[in-house]
């Protein structure tokens, strides 16, 4: 009898410390915070415009936000470098536990952490679980566009209604067009073959793309730098995202 | 040296001194003022059955309050999207939980203090039972319209139902809102049955009373009572059982209300003492309403000027006085716990509390819910006030709203990443949903008092049974006997 195919589980199931699947490393000294990934991923990911309004409210849907803090008082000012921070795909992801539905899921496949539009109820816990307040709430029909403005949707990813959340996905249509490819010809994806648009779009090449678990990719190497560090992580989220520290900017640099 | 004129005191003064005193007895307790058990309860049936239009007026815009204020703002809503209410990122749950969590509060109190009291057998709780243990039935209503009203598609709340479907989904029982949803659900049903036990003598009571559509109604709802021995007899026990069952029921169901803040990665939330503080807010805010209710029916309703009285306010008084104190200490530990911890986020957070724009509610809230209760329930002339005790109940009701406003929306603005700390908030259309469900609760209590029987008033003829006064000597002595 064949076996049964095995049914993702709600969380991660691998041993702290293991390297997960894709990951990204941004150079936090590369980042010149002009916001291409922001507009980069906006496009590809369907990501809607919310408004003036809305967005001074705090309702702005981004996936991926490049953060600044100011340090000090004035004139004794300090900024921290540019980080841009989306989803962090931990590996033990706080916001899987506590969906009473099952929305937010971990993929076997590809190691990430799923957000299953169809059967989110929006709850928003898992929004308030996340340390890294990566996710976004669809408060209004924020993607209904006028008509010739709604053909510049990327067929490959849904629109998503009122009353879900969703978040980065590390661009997975694009994780499964290079892998679909890669079986097609019988062998592995090729490290760099696969991008998501933030990294695509970044013209300082600050964000880095790969696999984690081949120790010969670029991300591999990036995230063992001595640079190396990771968002919140002694709250034990396993995150596959590495930040490369960066020096201070000066004065208001 | 000043000299005293007073007559001295004879004998004839002192008898007058005893009968005066036997009489205060009387006036002052409703066990020991006993009626014909036929004059009570023609009294119950004609405070059920006498309707002014007054009552008529105020439930018609009561109706109209809820019919567009809770109904119609929420339909709205739900057609239009949650960007009508006040949430933002990172404010993302916000008066919605706060209502949840007030009304859920409310609503657990009621069956709580009428199960305390009957396990522990005080006599003064059987002419109010029932008002408090309407109370949980109705503000566990609200509490639910509130939940539905937080959730994105309210109109999927059903797959948060674990039952076997064809859509090959099952809930994740890994989350505290599960909990929190299978919990609410069981004290619903548990409290609903406790709610409904002592009630059937009384709707038996009214079957043998009324006519028309009445009278069929309470047949079927009456199961056939008669009032044999065999009955009597299983409905005590069923009423022990439920009574000593529901008061653990009651704890952990609000618990588990407190671990879907406690369990969360967030600082300010993630608090072990969360439990406990939970239950006594409840309490607190629980015990107010039931002396607000209270007063309202005894002002309000006919006949009830002789079941509740002064000795109740008193009572009641005292209770909120007690538990006010244990709310104190667990809102010191609570707060000494996070700030002894000493981690950096949970530091911002509670100057954000105490010193952010929200700061004065954090104040309001110690004020009402410890300075108030504490400055005017010491004094026993000002806890058998009833005006005062109302304003002390209503100035506790704020501050434990208070309490939920601190630890929902205003500590969501801080979290872990400093970039998206919030200050700003605005309630939206909460407002208008909370009014309309607080008019619904009371337009359910309304409509419930007309055909419900609010004294429970078996309870209080066995009461009166059990209770007379003896005389050693020349003093009354109350005495009361064991009649379980």
């Amino acid at each position: 009898m064949a076996s049964l195919p095995k049914i993702p589980e709600y969380k991660a199931e691998w041993a702290e410390g293991e390297a997960g699947r894709w990951g990204i490393a941004i150079d936090m000294d590369l980042c010149t915070g002009c916001q291409a990934c922001v507009a980069a991923c906006s496009m590809e990911n369907n990501v809607p415009f919310v408004g003036e309004h809305d967005a001074g409210y705090g309702r702005q849907m981004a996936w991926i936000r490049v953060e600044r803090l100011w340090e000090g008082e004035y004139p004794e000012v300090k900024a921290t470098p540019f980080q841009p921070v989306m989803c962090q795909q931990c590996g033990a992801a706080p916001c899987e536990a506590v969906c009473p539905v099952f929305a937010t899921v971990h993929s076997q496949a590809e190691q990430i952490n799923l957000q299953v539009y169809n059967r989110c109820v929006g709850t928003r816990y898992c929004a308030n679980n996340c340390p890294y307040v990566a996710r976004v709430f669809n408060w209004a029909d924020y993607s209904n566009y006028p008509e010739p403005l709604a053909n510049q949707f990327n067929p490959d990813v849904t629109v998503r209604r009122r009353g879900v959340m969703e978040k980065c996905t590390f661009c997975i249509q694009r994780i499964h067009k290079a892998t679909d490819q890669a079986k097609a010809e019988g062998r592995e994806v090729r490290d760099g073959e696969v991008q998501p648009a933030c990294a695509q779009a970044c013209p300082a090449d600050a964000i880095v793309f790969g696999r984690l678990d081949d120790p010969e990719s670029k991300v591999s190497k990036l995230s063992k730098d001595k640079r190396a560090i990771k968002l919140l992580e002694d709250l034990g989220t396993q995150p596959r995202v590495t930040y490369l520290k960066g020096g201070y900017h000066g004065n208001l640099g | 040296m000043a000299i005293s004129a007073s007559a001295l005191p004879h004998a004839h003064a002192e008898e007058h001194h005893a009968h005066d005193h036997e009489a205060e007895l009387r006036r002052e307790h409703l066990m020991l003022d006993p009626k014909p058990r036929g004059e009570l309860n023609a009294m119950v049936m004609e405070s059920m059955t006498s309707t002014s239009w007054k009552f008529w007026v105020v439930a018609g815009i009561l109706a109209v309050i809820v019919a567009v204020a809770l109904f119609g703002a929420w339909g709205y809503m739900i057609s239009e999207g949650l960007y009508l209410s006040g949430k933002n990122r990172p404010g993302y749950w916000s008066l919605f939980l706060v209502h949840t969590v007030f009304w859920v509060g409310i609503s657990h109190a009621g069956t709580f203090v009428s199960a305390l009291l009957r396990v522990f057998k005080v006599e003064f709780r059987r002419p109010f039972t029932r008002a408090a243990e309407l109370m949980t039935t109705f503000a566990l209503a609200q509490a639910g319209i509130q939940i539905f009203a937080h959730m994105g598609r309210v109109w999927l709340a059903y797959w948060m139902f674990p039952i076997p479907n064809q859509r090959q989904l099952w809930v994740n029982f890994q989350s505290p809102l599960m909990w929190d949803f299978l919990a609410i659900n069981t004290y619903l049903l548990a409290s609903t049955m406790y709610l409904f036990l002592p009630l059937i003598p009384d709707l038996a009571m009214a079957r043998d009373r009324s006519t028309g559509w009445r009278k069929s109604v309470y047949r079927i709802l009456a199961l056939g009572f008669r009032g044999t021995e065999a009955e009597w007899t299983h409905l005590r026990i069923a009423l022990n059982i439920f009574a000593f069952a529901i008061l653990p029921v009651m704890f952990s169901v609000h618990t588990i209300v407190s671990w879907d803040f406690a369990v969360a990665m967030r600082p300010g939330w993630s608090s072990t003492i969360f439990g406990p503080y939970f239950v006594i807010g409840a309490l607190q805010s629980g015990v107010a309403a039931v002396g607000m209710v209270v007063i309202v029916i005894r002002y309000t309703m006919k006949h009830m000027d002789y079941f509740i009285r002064k000795e109740h306010f008193d009572a009641i008084g005292k209770l909120m006085l007690v538990i006010s104190m244990g709310w104190a200490y667990f809102f010191f530990n609570d707060y000494m716990i996070q700030w002894y911890g000493g981690d950096s986020f949970t530091d911002a957070l509670l100057h954000f509390h105490e010193a952010g724009p929200g700061g004065w509610i954090w104040f309001m809230m110690l004020i009402t819910n410890v300075a108030i209760p504490w400055l005017v329930l010491w004094n026993k002339a000002w806890r058998r006030n009833p005006v005062l005790l109302f304003s002390v109940g209503l100035l506790i009701n704020v501050g434990m709203w208070a309490e939920r406003y601190i630890i929902v929306p205003v500590s969501l603005q801080i979290n872990r990443m400093p970039f998206l700390w919030g200050q700003d908030f605005r309630p939206g259309i909460e407002v208008p949903i909370f009014i309309g469900t607080v008019a619904f609760f009371v337009l359910l209590y309304m409509l419930a008092s007309r055909f419900l029987p609010l004294v429970p008033v078996w309870e209080v003829q066995e009461g009166q049974m059990a209770h007379s006064i003896r005389r050693y000597g020349k003093e009354p002595v109350v005495s009361v006997a064991e009649l379980e």
